[in-house]
């Protein structure tokens, strides 16, 4: 960066003398604070570079600000203090908290559109992706980023050592628990069945796919005094099924968020479920062969399952009390970028995450998807069907801390402490209270 | 006698003091009012909307069951990492005293571990504990018994309770081996004399004498327990399963950072303040009463 800058620098003075240089200190510059690390540190790196390339008034800084909460806290305490960046990646579970920030905290991709007069059209995102960070009249509050989903994933290995067919994973709970038993019995890996973010996938994505209400109000798009229902019948069925495979050493409780996702990529579990963006790490570390398949749904709850919901993060433009108009239009500028088919097709190539736009999807049918069989199961599952107030996602505030009860409780459940419907009524509970303190932290 | 030095003017002493009260003022005072503040109050995380809420904050505090639960778990917490960590420093800096080969790589070796940083230790503690990559949770699941701290909330607080007071052993030793040699020879040897077996000896004539060191290692691991085992809980447990880890200064960080409760998470700061200040206090009369007696 240093070294490109100055070089720069002195090409200028060389080619045109002082005139050039006080045209490049011209530039407008803006910061995009984010959460990523190692290969996606890259292509983050990669998308800057070529946005400051693509054009000359300009200049665009990524800087890296630790984990998706120590990045958005970050952001917090630079607003605070009237230095917030212009551009923060923001996870899924800080949406909630994002969107209802009183006053004028950030500028919602609809109003900085409006403003600058620059087309930012939440038509081209995929619904399942538009609809988490949209208002519920379809009004784009941020800008759809690295979005993810959960997926099985498989070892093929045990599934042929246990008797099962290895080109075909199971597609229901049902089959999911016999393919558990075939492993355990034939003892073809240590741990049968395991999963990554137990809330998200086992409680909020099973939601999604059953059409059943985790919250009601739409899940939270209506209005912020939305009530926690994922204690009905169907999910404690579900968790009630999780607890019996525990209990005959079927499921293994591997640990909070994503931690199980250690237990994937050593193929110590025949079946776990996780971040379908765990794909690129697989290919890359796993020494056996791995398949990914869709969520497995019930097929007494339902015939035909729905699309997923996202994980992942998306863009916020963020205020501070000297920013100029001029610093907004470069900002939408960047996100004009961002949305361009080929800069949607080749994050999403490069780094395990699905394409957010239908152009940038399609690009990658053409080329990609059809060379890495596979590759678009994570799409295609978000895409699939018509979403419904179910499966448009969460707008829940503190997601993060409901999250975190339902772990505590289910982890109680596990060790025997209480039922699968006391786990989910205490969770209920417990997170409406936070919901009703977040209403009252924002006044209202 | 009194010794005192008597300035001339006031602005040399103030200038003296100044630094220390401008840090103290700066890095304390100033945060903690803040905090006080903040105890009171309703805010959004982006500090938009600051509402004036009186005592509300720490009613629900306390008449939250989970919060009380949490104040036990911490006592509990701080009794067994300090009841271990002295423990251990204690028998290990009695023969660390005695005439043996090697003394002092003995004793540097010992005072090792306080130099890892609380992360670290957590870390080595999961390759030793953890039930599928820790050498002693693989073993012990492999010999029948069923080892998980993932799962299981005693199992969590055993792992959590080794590897803080393992930390601490070390601090201990040194005050202890400073303590034992501050006992004079000649009463030890006036005790053999009179016929006092090891055993004896060690607990009328030693115990009593490091009493002092004793008692400030008693607040200074409670200190320690409550507050600086932050970094290895939350690397080891994240305070589960369940809550069954999660102690004061977790629950502090986990309201405040995490989930973005100002007004909650600065009114448990402030509990614990007041709790940091009366085990101060406690520790001055003590020790002002001993050093005066």
């Amino acid at each position: 960066m240093k070294r490109r800058s100055l070089l720069a620098g002195s090409a200028a003075v060389a080619a045109t003398g002082p005139f050039a240089s006080a045209r490049a200190a011209e530039k407008i510059k803006i910061v995009w604070w984010h959460a990523m690390t190692a290969a996606l540190a890259e292509q983050i790196s990669r998308i800057a570079d070529e946005f400051n390339a693509s054009q000359s008034d300009i200049e665009l800084t990524a800087t890296y600000k630790g984990g998706y909460a120590d990045t958005m806290n970050a952001a917090i305490a630079a607003f605070r203090a009237g230095r917030a960046p212009h551009i923060v990646q923001v996870f899924e579970v800080g949406t909630g908290t994002m969107i209802a920030a009183p006053g004028k905290v950030v500028k919602q991709v609809w109003e900085l559109s409006k403003e600058t007069g620059i087309a930012l059209d939440p038509k081209h995102y995929i619904g399942a992706v538009r609809g988490y960070y949209s208002l519920s009249d379809g009004r784009m509050a941020s800008m759809p980023f690295n979005s993810s989903t959960a997926t099985m994933w498989y070892n093929k290995d045990a599934f042929a050592k246990a008797g099962l067919d290895p080109e075909k994973p199971p597609t229901t709970w049902q089959d999911v628990v016999k393919a558990a038993q075939a492993i355990k019995a034939a003892n073809a890996a240590p741990i049968p069945m395991t999963t990554s973010w137990p809330t998200w996938i086992q409680l909020e994505q099973y939601s999604a796919l059953h059409n059943i209400p985790f919250a009601t109000k739409s899940n939270g798009f209506d209005g912020l005094d939305a009530e926690l229902v994922f204690n009905s019948k169907a999910h404690v069925k579900h968790i009630q099924r999780l607890l019996d495979m525990a209990k005959d050493g079927l499921f293994k409780y591997t640990g909070r968020d994503n931690t199980p996702d250690a237990v994937l990529y050593a193929g110590e579990a025949g079946i776990s479920f996780g971040s379908s963006a765990v794909r690129g790490t697989l290919a890359k570390t796993a020494k056996f062969a791995f398949g990914g398949g869709y969520l497995p749904h019930d097929p007494e709850v339902i015939k035909t399952p729905l699309n997923s919901i996202i994980g992942g993060a998306s863009l916020w433009t963020m205020t501070a009390p000297d920013r100029s108009a001029a610093e907004y239009k470069a900002v939408a500028r960047f996100l004009q970028f961002l949305a361009k088919p080929e800069s949607d097709a080749a994050w999403a190539q490069n780094t395990g995450y699905v394409p957010v736009t239908f152009a940038g999807m399609e690009r990658l049918e053409q080329g990609y998807y059809k060379t890495v069989p596979g590759a678009d199961i994570a799409v295609k599952q978000l895409a699939r069907g018509t979403t419904t107030a179910n499966t448009k996602g969460l707008r829940l505030g503190n997601l993060s801390e409901i999250r975190n009860i339902v772990q505590e409780e289910l982890e109680k459940a596990l060790q025997g402490g209480q039922g699968a419907q006391a786990a989910m009524d205490n969770a209920v509970t417990r997170g409406n209270k936070v919901l009703r303190a977040f209403q009252k932290s924002i006044g209202a | 006698m009194e010794r005192r030095t008597v300035f001339g003017g006031w602005l040399l002493p103030i200038l003296l003091v100044l630094p220390q009260v401008l840090l103290t003022g700066f890095f304390f005072y100033w945060p903690a009012a803040e905090a006080v503040w903040a105890s009171m109050t309703t805010q959004d995380a982006f500090g938009q909307g600051v509402v004036f809420v009186g005592l509300d904050n720490f009613v629900e505090l306390f008449i939250d069951p989970l919060y009380l639960d949490s104040i036990l778990r911490t006592a509990v917490f701080c009794a067994a990492v300090g009841v271990l960590a002295m423990g251990a420093a204690l028998g290990l800096a009695v023969f660390a005293d005695r005439e043996i080969r090697g003394r002092t790589a003995y004793r540097t070796l010992l005072i090792w571990p306080y130099a890892v940083a609380p992360a670290l230790s957590a870390v080595l503690f999961l390759f030793l504990l953890d039930p599928r990559v820790g050498m002693l949770g693989r073993w012990l699941n492999r010999i029948g018994i069923d080892w998980d701290y993932h799962l299981n909330g005693t199992q969590a607080m055993l792992t959590v309770v080794l590897a803080s007071a393992w930390k601490q052993v070390s601090y201990n030793f040194i005050f202890f081996v400073a303590g034992l040699q501050s006992i004079p020879r000649s009463t030890i040897e006036a005790a053999r004399m009179d016929g006092a077996k090891g055993w004896h000896r060690f607990r009328t004539i030693t115990v009593p004498l490091l009493a002092p060191t004793t008692f400030f290692l008693v607040v200074a691991n409670v200190v320690y327990a409550a507050f600086e085992t932050f970094g290895t809980v939350a690397a080891l447990t994240h305070g589960g399963p369940g809550k069954d880890t999660e102690t004061l200064v977790l629950k502090v960080f986990r309201d405040g950072v995490i989930n973005h409760d100002i007004g909650s998470s600065s009114a448990q700061s402030v509990v614990l303040m007041l709790g940091a200040i009366a085990i101060a206090a406690a520790q001055f009369r003590f020790l002002g009463r001993k050093a005066t007696s």
